[in-house]
């Protein structure tokens, strides 16, 4: 099956909730809705099921529109950023519980909830309740509920948002492997860009309810189309800073200078935002990273074996992603590095004018 | 300054000691006092050890008074519950119309107990009160100061009129959490409006319908002030509650001795429903949570 969005638009009390939105999803992909909350990707999923109607626009599936068709008669499971399980349900009745309106016999339903509680490995937890499980185990439950159903649309809506970080490693790399095996489209909802790079597939940049760029997830990443989509497509977002182009350098900051190779080449003189990800900036100086500028320290914040330090150049904010924990005094003078090869270069519209070329074994963030 | 700082905190305490002491234990010790004694007069009383506690348990009357006690509380609850969920569940859920039933909902309950009484005389009167007319007017005589069982449809109407609508709010407010996924989930899962309240809403209700069942069992057990006002626990004794009566006992008959001993027994048999009342509320948090 393959579905299809055609110039969808919802108001809802003359708020636009999705702006104009064209997408084209096929089967046997993921795609991976990337935007910050209130970007519009559950309403998009809704569209997508049918549990809400657009007010302009076709929905498409295999080419028939089915725009305003019941949610009822199509063929789509959800999975939600809450746990969502029936609560006077044990964990197999909550799996068999949309098994039970098709016509299957029960020896073909009781074979097809043990094979997916299997594979969610909650096989040893059939018989208890919800509220008797652990929050990862819920959303095991409610992932498989989902898969159970075989359905031709799957959406996966933040579905680990709720978890602690350790589940949602491990959930993250066994939905991936489930993803691989299935000719469903499948979509999945975050705001994490290192989350939508390790899923692979294809990615849909939302703001405001406006499709800003989509593609390959990994090629969003590498040439981000504007502004807005480096933003979003990096976490921490990505360091803006304000320069030019001039007598054949390129003038940054307050005295960075960086001569023109590489992909910085062929721009011609004028203002330009260069942007810069915080991985790509170092306090130590190594062999990519030569060229230094000075900076004071704003603030230091150390998460799990990285230290993000907050900096300020020129009157601007950075943020340096260095690995390892480090710690800074407030207000100290420091030096950083930055490598210019990695430099992304934005017209001063926003849009993508250079991007560095894709290097083997960057940190994905 | 040590020994001053330890004793502090008899000043934090003491009001409240005080206050517990002259509201709960000095009363309670005279009434355990009255209880065993026949008091004549001033000065002038006899030691009767169990002999009042006899009588009343062997008073036919207030086996009466309990049998409709119970009665009374067990058809409160198979009324009301019901009833309040299923106003919960036709009440809007969003709108101007969410703010217009609420303070509608509400009404009953903010109007003092006994004034509830005295707008329901005149309600059911049947020369002058509107239902009463009405009623009358249909054919059908009814008249609760002359037939027992028009009294007991008056009071369970004042009753479930009064009460329900706290049992509405609080199913309305179970109902209001419950995570709109829930239902967007059902939806995909195809499953019928039935299969919606019977597995979702009613399982995600249980903490807070226990909490209605309980108060309103509680509430309806001690109900003093309304059906006293209403009826005067008549005609006959026929809508004479437990505490319709032990007032009876105590002021009609100035009989300080049985009445104290009545009371005793009323608060043994209110105390386990107490226990029971804590140890449910102390679950329900604990419980069908998430």
């Amino acid at each position: 099956m393959s579905l299809k969005l055609e110039n969808v638009t919802t108001t809802v009390g003359g708020e636009t909730h999705i702006d104009n939105i064209s997408l084209e999803l096929s089967p046997g992909t993921l795609h991976v809705l990337i935007g910050p909350t209130l970007a519009g990707k559950t309403s998009l999923m809704r569209l997508m099921a049918g549990l809400d109607k657009p007010s302009t626009g076709r929905v498409l599936v295999d080419g028939e529109d089915v725009t305003g068709v019941s949610v009822r008669l199509r063929s789509v499971a959800m999975v939600y950023q809450q746990f969502i399980n029936y609560p006077s349900f044990t964990v197999y009745d909550n799996i068999a519980s949309s098994l039970r309106l098709t016509r299957l016999s029960n020896h073909e339903i009781d074979l097809k909830v043990r094979e997916v509680a299997i594979t969610m490995r909650i096989d040893p937890l059939l018989d208890r309740r919800p509220a008797e499980l652990s929050g990862g185990q819920q959303q095991r439950t409610a992932i498989a509920r989902a898969l159970v159903k075989d359905a031709r649309l799957l959406l996966l809506d933040e579905p680990l948002a709720n978890l602690d970080y350790k589940l949602r490693e491990e959930l993250r790399v066994e939905l991936q492997e489930l993803f691989k095996r299935r000719e469903t489209i499948v979509v999945y909802a975050t705001t994490e860009p290192s989350e939508a790079l390790m899923l692979g597939g294809a990615a849909v940049v939302l703001d405001e309810g406006r499709k800003l760029q989509s593609g390959p997830t990994l090629e969003v990443f590498q040439n981000p189309a504007s502004v807005a989509v480096a933003n979003i497509f990096s976490d921490p977002p990505m360091n803006m800073i304000d320069g030019e182009i001039v007598d054949g350098e390129a003038r940054l900051g307050e005295d960075i200078r960086l001569p023109l190779d590489g992909h910085l080449g062929q721009l011609s003189p004028g203002p330009y935002r260069f942007g810069v990800r915080a991985g790509h900036l170092s306090v130590v100086s190594s062999p990519g990273h030569e060229f230094r500028f000075g900076a004071t320290v704003d603030f230091a914040e150390v998460s799990g074996s990285e230290t993000f330090i907050h900096i300020r150049h020129g009157g601007a904010a950075w943020v340096v992603q260095e690995q390892g924990v480090h710690s800074f005094d407030l207000g100290q003078p420091i030096d950083v590095f930055l490598d210019a090869a990695r430099l992304f270069v934005f017209a001063d519209s926003g849009r993508l004018v250079a991007a560095p070329a894709p290097a083997g074994g960057g940190t994905p963030r | 300054m040590n020994k001053w700082q330890d004793n502090r905190a008899w000043f934090l305490v003491m009001p409240l000691l005080l206050i517990v002491a002259l509201s709960a234990i000095i009363p309670l010790i005279m009434v355990v006092n009255t209880s065993v004694q026949d008091i004549f007069g001033p000065g002038n009383r006899v030691f009767v050890g169990t002999e009042w506690f006899e009588e009343v348990l062997s008073d036919r009357r207030l086996h009466d008074a309990l049998r409709r006690q119970l009665t009374f509380s067990g058809l409160v609850l198979l009324i009301e519950i019901p009833l309040g969920v299923a106003i919960a569940l036709a009440m809007p859920k969003r709108g101007w119309g969410v703010s217009v039933s609420l303070v509608v909902l509400a009404l009953p309950l903010v109007i003092p107990w006994n004034v509830i009484g005295t707008i329901w005389i005149i309600f059911t009167r049947p020369d002058i009160g509107l239902l009463g007319v009405l009623v009358n007017g249909l054919g059908i005589q009814f008249d609760h100061t002359a037939a027992a069982l028009d009294a007991w449809v008056s009071v369970m109407l004042m009753e479930v009129w009064h009460w329900t609508p706290l049992v509405a709010l609080l199913a309305y407010a179970g109902l209001r959490a419950i995570p709109d996924a829930y239902y967007q989930a059902a939806r995909i899962d195809g499953a019928s409006a039935w299969a919606v309240f019977r597995h979702i809403q009613l399982p995600k209700m249980r903490g807070v319908l226990m909490i209605a069942v309980l108060l309103r069992f509680m509430d309806s057990f001690l109900i003093y002030a309304e059906p006293f006002v209403l009826t005067g626990g008549g005609p006959g004794n026929s809508t004479t509650f437990l505490s319709t009566y032990l007032v009876k006992l105590a002021v009609g008959q100035s009989a300080p001795g049985p009445a104290a001993a009545f009371s005793l027994i009323y608060f043994l048999i209110v105390l386990p429903i107490c226990l029971v009342f804590y140890q449910a509320l102390q679950n329900v948090g604990t419980g069908d949570k998430r």
